[in-house]
């Protein structure tokens, strides 16, 4: 479990609770219900969880798969410095947040699914997670022909005998024969006959 | 688009029916509360809402009987065995059991929005009728509890006008049990998103165990019978269409119509998932028989750029090409099941697998292999499942594409080739077969040993394509992929656009599968 970036997991579910903060807000307003005010609190804290957890934080190791549309949110996100990268503000803001919806019934899913964003928040927190943003990569143009790689000058080693299965196979080779490549080997590749 | 419709019909058919049933139960459902005499008071109070929420909850028993099926993998092999005789279209749908449980987990996500939607509406008309003192027939309804103590004849679960909808909620069996088993839902949804799948495996294999209070808490859900109709012996007394007008005098002793009797709801989620979970119960025992029997390491190899190769032995093993094994290593880790796709061809006195270091548990057990100990770390196997990718012998001109440890499966595929020639296998109708490996950290082809030119770069597929069709003008061509969806489209693409429109001239055929 060593690798595991809880604050991954946190964001998702702190935007789904996100969701259902503004569902749960928009039934109780619509419906008029008893201490609908807290509908209309709900759908605005929905909004802003919403919001502010967006944008995907960066992986530390490996590539991060962006939302869609995301750049605009990490560039108002990283304004604030601090405040949105530090894992344990964001643990005690959700968990003050989910508060005021927990009085209406409406809304009391997402205060519970919101509360358990916050305790995975400070779970990462505490394992020293950060949240850093995906900045935008240069665009490169591909050229026609720069996927072809420079091959090495040597030929690459065989792998012992004992690794090859069997050392006939090169009859297969011949027989199943290898669809044309357009590449120009520099350098001749030697099949080795045994 | 007569390939898909081949390659697809079944699927179209299958899903057609899985939405059909799920609109049927809808809709009766919907129709019975919102219609039927035995909730006519219930109706007066509610609306609606009842009906929704009856409805959407016919259609969460029926998916979460569902759910449970796909994921019964031994079960399926079981089908796809005895069921040798059913065309392979059919037999393949079961390889997408996966999808078939995502699909029915978001219909059950959608239901639950709308169970819990229409229940906010109940619970609020059912307080709002308990604190009226309008003399409503709806307020009346909503006294009936304190009249006659003791017989639970109450139509409104909310006993008293200072009752909070929340205390109702949390202290009635429905209510905790829902909120409970919806906080589980949306759990097991988050951790199983695709990015936090694949990214951290283990966050979602033991978060989505929690599917265990999922199930216990649906069966417990409906057994407060906080669902009320009127009783039979009441309807035949007091019926509302006679009744209901004249609900002020209900109380006069010579009135004809007495005060409406209601009973609970008896709860009808266990009889849909007791079967499906009887059945997980069982595959998960046999899945820890098969995992018990022994499984003898033949030979380990460390390969170039973090492969590890196992080559293993099991009594009565059997596999064909193209399928996968789930494999446990209980000195890293008791509970993880972690698939590959078996590498050896058939042919061959053992089976193999190729793993790659990508994530906490790949990367200790090549560290546990790499350690070299006289003990080797125990593996347990769980296996073969996956449909047998015949497919590629049918082709006389076969073109398999894998991208990265995507040539997993295609290793095993032209093994057997080679032992099928060497064993002058006259069912094989192939008799071309090209290899293209995409950027692999080294040249030499470590997975099958055979010996073949090394092509750098990644392929011009307009040059491939057009060089294959050239080469063989009249043959059927399969293209084979198993790799990233965009390469998918690419070769797809490429697959149209080559193929003659002469029928008797060269045809490519496109089949993209998770193997």
């Amino acid at each position: 479990m060593g690798q595991i970036e809880w604050a991954m997991w946190a964001n998702e579910q702190a935007l789904a609770s996100g969701l259902i903060l503004i569902m749960g807000g928009i039934v109780a307003t619509a419906g008029q219900f008893t201490k609908w005010y807290f509908g209309v609190y709900s759908i605005g804290a929905g909004v802003f969880v919403c919001l502010l957890e967006y944008p995907r934080g960066k992986r530390r190791k490996g590539s991060t798969m962006e939302r869609c549309g995301q750049k605009y949110m990490t560039k108002v996100l990283k304004v604030f410095g601090p405040l949105t990268r530090n894992y344990y503000i964001r643990a005690f803001l959700h968990l003050g947040l989910s508060v005021p919806a927990g009085f209406l019934l409406a809304t009391i899913l997402g205060t519970a699914c919101l509360a358990i964003a916050s305790s995975i928040y400070l779970l990462a927190a505490v394992r020293g997670e950060q949240w850093i943003p995906i900045e935008p990569k240069p665009k490169e143009r591909p050229q026609v022909g720069a996927t072809i790689k420079h091959p090495p000058s040597n030929p690459p080693p065989r792998p012992p005998a004992e690794a090859r299965k069997k050392p006939s196979e090169e009859e297969a080779a011949g027989a199943v024969g290898v669809s044309g490549g357009p590449q120009e080997n520099p350098v001749p590749v030697i099949d080795e006959v045994v | 688009m007569g390939n898909w419709v081949v390659n697809h019909w079944f699927s179209v058919l299958f899903l057609a029916t899985w939405l059909g049933l799920n609109v049927f139960l809808f809709v009766h459902a919907f129709l019975s509360y919102e219609k039927a005499d035995k909730y006519y008071y219930t109706r007066e109070i509610l609306g609606s809402a009842l009906a929704w929420a009856r409805a959407s909850a016919r259609c969460l028993n029926f998916n979460s009987m569902l759910i449970l099926l796909p994921v019964c993998r031994n079960l399926l092999s079981f089908l796809r065995g005895t069921c040798s005789f059913c065309r392979r279209t059919l037999r393949k749908q079961l390889d997408h059991n996966l999808t078939f449980h995502k699909l029915v987990a978001y219909m059950i996500c959608l239901h639950t929005a709308i169970h819990i939607i229409a229940h906010l509406f109940n619970f609020e008309h059912y307080s709002r009728s308990r604190q009226a003192t309008d003399g409503s027939l709806a307020s009346i309804l909503s006294t009936l509890s304190h009249q006659e103590k003791g017989e639970g004849s109450w139509l409104n679960p909310i006993q008293s006008p200072n009752m909070t909808v929340e205390y109702v909620t949390f202290t009635s069996i429905a209510g905790l049990t829902g909120v409970i088993i919806t906080i589980a839902l949306v759990l097991m949804v988050t951790s199983a998103m695709e990015f936090i799948r694949r990214s951290y495996f283990e966050v979602f294999w033991y978060t989505h165990h929690i599917f265990i209070i999922y199930f216990i808490g649906l069966g417990i859900h409906g057994t407060g019978g906080i669902v009320r109709g009127q009783t039979e012996e009441s309807l035949n007394e007091s019926h509302p269409h006679r009744c209901a007008e004249s609900f002020k005098h209900w109380d006069d002793h010579d009135s004809h119509c007495k005060h409406p009797r209601f009973e609970g709801l008896p709860a009808e989620s266990w009889k849909w998932i007791l079967a499906p979970g009887v059945l997980y119960i069982f595959e998960r025992i046999l899945r820890f028989y098969r995992s018990q029997q022994k499984v003898v390491i033949t030979k380990v190899v460390m390969h170039p750029s973090k492969v590890l190769e196992l080559q293993m032995n099991k009594r009565g093993f059997s596999m064909e090409v193209g399928q996968y094994i789930f494999v446990n290593c209980p000195s890293i880790s008791y509970l993880e099941w972690h698939p590959f796709t078996l590498t050896s061809a058939p042919e061959e006195d053992f089976f193999s697998i190729h793993i790659r270091a990508a994530g906490d548990w790949t990367e200790n057990l090549i560290r546990a292999f790499e350690r070299q100990q006289s003990q080797i770390p125990r593996i347990e196997v769980d296996g073969p499942f996956g449909t047998v990718s015949e497919d590629v012998f049918q082709y006389e001109v076969a073109v398999l594409v894998g991208a990265g440890i995507g040539v997993t499966p295609f290793a095993s595929i032209l093994k057997s080739i080679w032992y099928k020639f060497q064993r002058a296998d006259h069912n094989l109708k192939t008799q071309t077969a090209g290899h293209a490996a995409l950027n692999f950290d080294k040249a030499t082809d470590i997975l099958t040993g055979l010996k073949q030119k090394t092509s750098f770069g990644r392929p011009m597929w307009d040059n491939e394509f057009s060089t294959i069709a050239n080469a063989h003008p009249r043959s059927v061509v399969g293209v084979f992929l198993c790799g990233p969806q965009t390469l998918a489209k690419s070769l797809s693409k490429r697959c149209h656009q080559y193929s003659s429109l002469d029928p008797r001239k060269v045809q490519f055929y496109f089949n993209k599968e998770n193997f």
